[in-house]
């Protein structure tokens, strides 16, 4: 049978989720029509906005509903940056606040906008020091923004790194970041439902979360943006979502939604403990199998659902086809649109060499991952890492 | 077996892959990343190296039902095939680039790849059969679809890889039928364009991308007594036999046209000349391979046919082992061949071996007459 350790590329629907869902779906209305039809639909959406708010503990009026975790990623970037600089002048087309502060181990979907804003925008990037857990360097960045908060538009880091799990206190970043009045983006896709996420607590401006990595299905998301942070809409068509997001509103996917971030939330603490003793038997299983394997990003702060490892001499797609054939799905690095698999931008990020980057496996938990599944991993690794370690690299 | 097919995303590969899913193998499919760059590679109907042909294989490999995966060698790719292209440019020399990527990356690299991760062999789409001779050994043989027959950039493969290579369309008659059998499969690439030009250089810009590679220097054009006949603007976009855009103002004093005969990159020197002088007798290499058993004995001549581009005649010639060199004499002159490309030889269809040209004797220095038999160390 297959074991499926992928969870942080996707995770099932939950049954409950799925009957909630269709179920929304027989109900005929536009949530903006005034007519009876849709009032009902517009109560759906608005009781799924209250229901995340209660969960992520945020006002409700702060959730703006997105198709996923990129959409609500490039919302609160390009967003942000616009409208820090919007009305004052600009000179040579480098506008006043400039400089957007992230981390070359974001996932590309706050990346790219970034690199987006500096090609069309006249941004300028400033990518933040990491240790090789995958902390950033707040000194570093309290004597930066000593010097140029003047000139920077926003900050976004992840709350939990969705290749190593490493986990920022970003209500620490957001509280220095407040001694310079510069708003905080954090993209908490991998954090919610996987680690304890509280929006008001934090003090960050704009928050993206989405469904389908805890149970909702795949096109339905947010971006929490608080009531005081200044944020530009990015799509034009409509006043739906306070004017920041036009677009029809989903009702069936919004109750999803908020049905899996719900049940995602009431569940962590359960979860933590069983994660907690599965990424256990995991670690010790691989180090007993290959012991030169390293374990990233376990000194500071870490997710317990995602474990990546480096293998030794192992190319990533060696590993990833053998396990595969095993009936193992597991992942490493993100894949281009052409399906190629290349080095982590992620564990690059850390510190690592491009072929350590290009010889990782991320393994992943969902809330029904089982130690049967951790075993089938432990089962099918040593014939995968003898067989990838003949294989050798072909890249790098 | 247990079968990696290398899905291009192209028909040929296709259809061989699903005749080897149709035969009872476990085949799985692989398509080879060879730009690291791909997003900005061009797509259409090139088959290697775009987007859109890595899904075109996806595609393929989902309506056969075969798992699929692609695997990033353009590291190896860059080295081995594109950075000699460059190199063998660089040195006035006129090199196969299929050719390297057969010898390095899919025979090589991607076999390698295959056997330790469990495969037996890895299948293509090439145009020619492997059959078990006389001998009982393996050997490589033409294609009966001659006109698409791929033998020739398939000469490099060694005996051992031969065991583990299997060409399922290899035998087809007419690329038509494997259109026609893509087509009734219900894959859409049935009716997708050959690819013919070389897959990491964009469409007709041979010339703007060497320059850019190689760097453009103007230099003389002259003749082999030393006169300079005219200027260029870069020696790299000239090739041996070339007739056309010498741009040379006067003509030759016997009124016959001149060829490009030589390229002196280390002098930027381009040199042109009459036709005879084009015509050569020998060819030579150091490094060359045998195609599965070798001749009995190599150091003495034998007679063969060879073949020196892809869609070239084959010539009568003899070939021996002569210090270190696989040398190979024709029988008649053959016109235009330069260093750095290929010489396939044949004994009828079957491929015996090839060796890249490291030089070439102009028909006027060799001895018309047959060659005697030599001795091993002559």
């Amino acid at each position: 049978m297959a074991t499926y350790l992928d969870h942080a590329a996707t995770t099932p629907v939950r049954d409950s989720v799925i009957s909630l869902y269709a179920q929304k779906l027989q109900s005929i209305g536009n949530p903006s029509s005034v007519h009876g039809f849709g009032q009902k639909a517009r109560q759906v959406v608005e009781q799924a906005r209250e229901d995340i708010a209660q969960a992520i503990n945020c006002d409700r009026n702060e959730v703006v509903f997105t198709s996923g975790g990129t959409e609500s990623d490039n919302l609160a970037v390009k967003g942000i940056f616009a409208s820090r600089n919007e009305g004052l002048p600009s000179a040579d087309g480098v506008p006043p606040r400039s400089i957007v502060i992230s981390s070359g181990a974001e996932h590309h979907a706050v990346i790219e906008p970034i690199e987006w804003l500096v090609a069309e925008r006249g941004a300028e990037a400033v990518w933040i020091p990491l240790d090789s857990s995958g902390q950033p360097d707040l000194i570093w960045l309290e004597g930066f923004l000593a010097e140029n908060a003047h000139r920077v538009a926003l900050i976004s880091l992840m709350w939990a790194n969705n290749e190593t799990g490493s986990v920022t206190d970003v209500a620490a970043v957001a509280a220095l970041a407040a001694k310079f009045e510069v708003p905080v983006h954090s993209d908490a896709i991998a954090a919610v439902g996987h680690c304890k996420v509280d929006f008001a607590a934090s003090g960050l401006a704009a928050m993206s979360l989405t469904g389908h990595k805890i149970g909702a299905p795949v096109g339905r998301g947010a971006l929490i943006v608080g009531r005081k942070t200044k944020l530009q809409g990015q799509v034009q068509g409509g006043s739906h979502e306070r004017g920041l997001r036009a677009g029809t509103m989903d009702p069936a996917g919004s109750a999803a939604l908020a049905a899996a971030v719900t049940f995602a939330v009431a569940e962590l603490d359960q979860n933590l403990d069983l994660w907690r003793g599965l990424q256990q038997r995991l670690i010790d299983g691989v180090k007993a199998i290959a012991p030169e394997t390293v374990v990233v990003a376990q000194g500071g702060q870490h997710l317990y659902n995602i474990t990546n490892f480096i293998f030794d001499g192992c190319s990533g797609d060696s590993m990833l086809f053998m396990l595969d054939s095993a009936g193992v799905a597991v992942s490493n690095g993100s894949a281009c649109n052409a399906g190629v698999t290349s080095a982590s931008h992620v564990l690059e990020a850390l510190g690592f060499s491009t072929r350590a980057a290009s010889s990782c496996v991320r393994v992943s938990f969902g809330y029904e991952t089982t130690i049967a599944d951790i075993d089938a991993f432990l089962d099918a690794l040593p014939t995968a890492v003898q067989s990838a370690k003949t294989a050798g690299f072909t890249s790098v | 077996m247990k079968i990696l097919a290398a899905m291009s995303g192209g028909v040929d590969s296709a259809v061989a892959a699903a005749r080897a899913v149709e035969a009872g193998h476990e085949v799985v499919g692989v398509h080879l990343a060879l730009s690291r760059n791909s997003g900005t590679l061009r797509t259409g109907s090139r088959g290697c190296c775009t987007i859109e042909d890595s899904m075109d294989a996806q595609r393929a490999a989902n309506l056969l039902g075969i798992p699929f995966y692609v695997w990033d060698f353009s590291e190896r790719f860059k080295a081995d095939v594109v950075d000699d292209f460059i190199a063998e440019y660089s040195a006035g020399r006129t090199p196969n680039p299929c050719m390297r990527c057969n010898e390095r990356i899919k025979f090589a690299a991607l076999l390698e790849k295959a056997l330790a991760l469990g495969f037996d062999a890895i299948c293509t789409g090439h145009y020619a059969e492997v059959i078990t001779g006389q001998t009982g050994e393996l050997e490589l043989h033409r294609s009966p679809a001659l006109a698409k027959d791929q033998s020739y950039v398939l000469g490099v493969l060694t005996a051992e890889e031969l065991k583990h290579v299997v060409f399922p369309i290899g035998a087809t008659a007419d690329k038509a039928l494997v259109r026609a059998e893509a087509e009734a499969r219900g894959l859409s690439v049935a009716n997708k364009p050959d690819s013919y030009d070389i897959c990491f250089i964009p469409e007709g810009d041979t010339q703007d991308w060497l320059a850019e590679k190689v760097g453009v220097a103007p230099g003389v054009i002259e003749d082999r007594s030393g006169e300079v006949l005219g200027q260029h603007r870069g020696a790299h976009g000239f090739t041996v036999g070339q007739r056309k855009g010498l741009q040379i103002g006067r003509p030759a004093i016997d009124g016959k046209p001149r060829y490009v005969l030589e390229i002196r990159p280390k002098e930027n020197k381009v040199i042109v000349g009459p036709q005879e002088a084009l015509a050569i007798g020998e060819l030579a290499g150091s490094k060359f391979t045998w195609c599965g058993a070798a001749p009995a004995n190599p150091f003495n001549w034998f007679d063969c046919e060879v073949q020196v581009r892809a869609h070239g005649d084959s010539l009568p010639a003899k070939a021996a082992i002569v210090a270190d060199e696989l040398v190979i004499r024709l029988n008649e002159p053959v016109f235009g061949v330069a260093p750095g490309q290929t010489a396939v030889i044949y004994l009828c269809s079957r491929v015996l071996g090839q060796t890249t040209i490291d030089r070439t004797v102009s028909a006027l220095d060799v001895p018309l007459r047959a060659p005697q038999n030599v001795g091993a160390n002559a």
